[in-house]
């Protein structure tokens, strides 16, 4: 992989919203509902769009490839993603208690990186900031509806959170190349960004009736290129086609 | 940057843009949706920057296909470059444009505060565009397309879409 570290701040940055973005655009035809499956399909558009910005800026700082060689023509070590949003869409609950984490982390980083010294990594974070706070008002009405509902959608949304929680560490834990993009004013400081996060969740945990496990944090380095076991199976389904027909276009 | 008006494009060149329509909301054109941050000439070839509404809109490609045909049938050759900054907020959207969205059945963003109570379900602010009732609510806060919410009046009983206040 290119040995430059704003391609790989984009990389971390776009890989969890392709990942989440494709995970989400599974449940297309099987949401619970039509409302719900058009809501979580429109998110998953929102995060490809953001994608798209990130890796063309990605492919204009490699000088080869495109958008595209950037999403389906890498090996899984190369994706830099966090596990939480390899996680499946065991049931709703998960789906919108993954959803939910992810957003509160996801509001104030676009917020970050709208004060990028990086003026393309600016206009981002400004297209995306509008975006991201109309998912985190969804996600968040959701938890409110499970955890304050009846009591399977409540036993179900506490089992999503005990599971899922453990994930949410590794957003916060800043690797390398993340520290050194704060450090030049490019990229966000997750130290700040975590205030936010644990301001969000326990208001939206308390009103939603559910209390986070204190399990440990799950052994992720996402970021490191290390994936679970979901991932590959994801990788095969982005990339079938590219790799099948290479260069292919619609 | 400023978003340039009609008046600061040629008319040559705004009478054609006038032609190019939105592929989901065929009522608006280019002009109307406010998308249009740069027009440059140079003799024949012209560059055009346009920014999307929304991050995934899958229109802007085919604005961008539609934009490079009616100007090729003029004698133009172009490159369309997708520019993020200024964000389009609709308030980008011309007023003409609002009125040919209620016109076609779509009802027009509302000021922000209004919309997001209106989002929320706190009040009654969006019309209906058949009937003018405000005695509407909020069926899905996301709709047919991304800059679209879903609403339902209950005094004609039409469903109608909500174009979103993004700002």
């Amino acid at each position: 992989m290119l040995n430059n570290s704003l391609y790989r701040y984009l990389l971390l940055l776009g890989d969890n919203s392709l990942i989440l973005g494709h995970r989400l655009s599974e449940l297309c035809g099987h949401g619970p509902n039509l409302e719900t499956d058009i809501a979580l399909t429109n998110h998953s558009l929102d995060l490809f769009g953001q994608v798209r910005s990130y890796f063309q800026y990605a492919a204009k700082i490699a000088g080869e490839g495109t958008e595209d060689s950037v999403a389906f023509l890498r090996y899984e070590k190369d994706y830099l993603n966090v596990h939480l949003v390899e996680q499946p869409n065991t049931d709703f609950a998960h789906v919108i208690c993954r959803q939910f984490l992810w957003d509160a982390y996801h509001l104030p980083l676009m917020k970050a990186l709208m004060k990028s010294k990086d003026e393309t990594l600016a206009a981002i974070g400004a297209k995306g900031e509008k975006e991201a706070a109309y998912h985190l008002r969804f996600s968040s009405e959701w938890m409110k509806r499970l955890g304050d509902g009846t009591e399977e959608s409540h036993k179900r949304l506490q089992s999503a959170l005990d599971h899922l929680y453990r994930y949410s560490y590794e957003l916060f834990k800043e690797s390398e190349v993340e520290k050194e993009m704060k450090e030049k004013g490019i990229g966000a400081d997750l130290g700040k960004i975590l205030e936010e996060w644990k301001k969000t969740t326990e208001d939206i945990f308390r009103s939603s009736n559910v209390s986070p496990s204190d399990d440990p944090p799950a052994i992720a380095k996402g970021k490191q290129g290390f994936h679970t076991e979901h991932m590959g199976f994801i990788l095969a389904q982005i990339q079938y086609m590219q790799r099948a027909y290479p260069d292919m276009q619609w | 940057m400023v978003i340039p008006q009609p008046a600061d494009i040629a008319p040559e060149i705004l009478a054609i843009l006038e032609t190019v329509h939105d592929p989901e909301v065929p009522v608006l054109t280019v002009m109307d949706m406010g998308i249009m941050r740069k027009v440059e000439q140079n003799g024949t070839h012209l560059t055009i920057h346009i920014s999307p509404t929304y991050s995934g809109c899958p229109a802007m490609d085919t604005i961008a296909d539609d934009l490079k045909t009616a100007f090729s049938e003029h004698g133009f050759t172009t490159d369309i470059e997708l520019v993020l900054a200024p964000a389009w907020t609709t308030d980008d959207m011309s007023e003409a444009g609002k009125r040919k969205l209620e016109e076609y059945g779509i009802a027009s963003p509302l000021e922000a505060t209004a919309d997001k109570e209106a989002l929320m379900g706190e009040a009654h602010k969006v019309k209906c565009p058949r009937c003018g009732s405000t005695n509407t609510h909020l069926v899905s806060a996301f709709g047919s397309t991304a800059c679209k919410a879903h609403f339902k009046c209950k005094d004609c009983l039409e469903p109608f879409d909500y174009f979103k206040c993004l700002k």
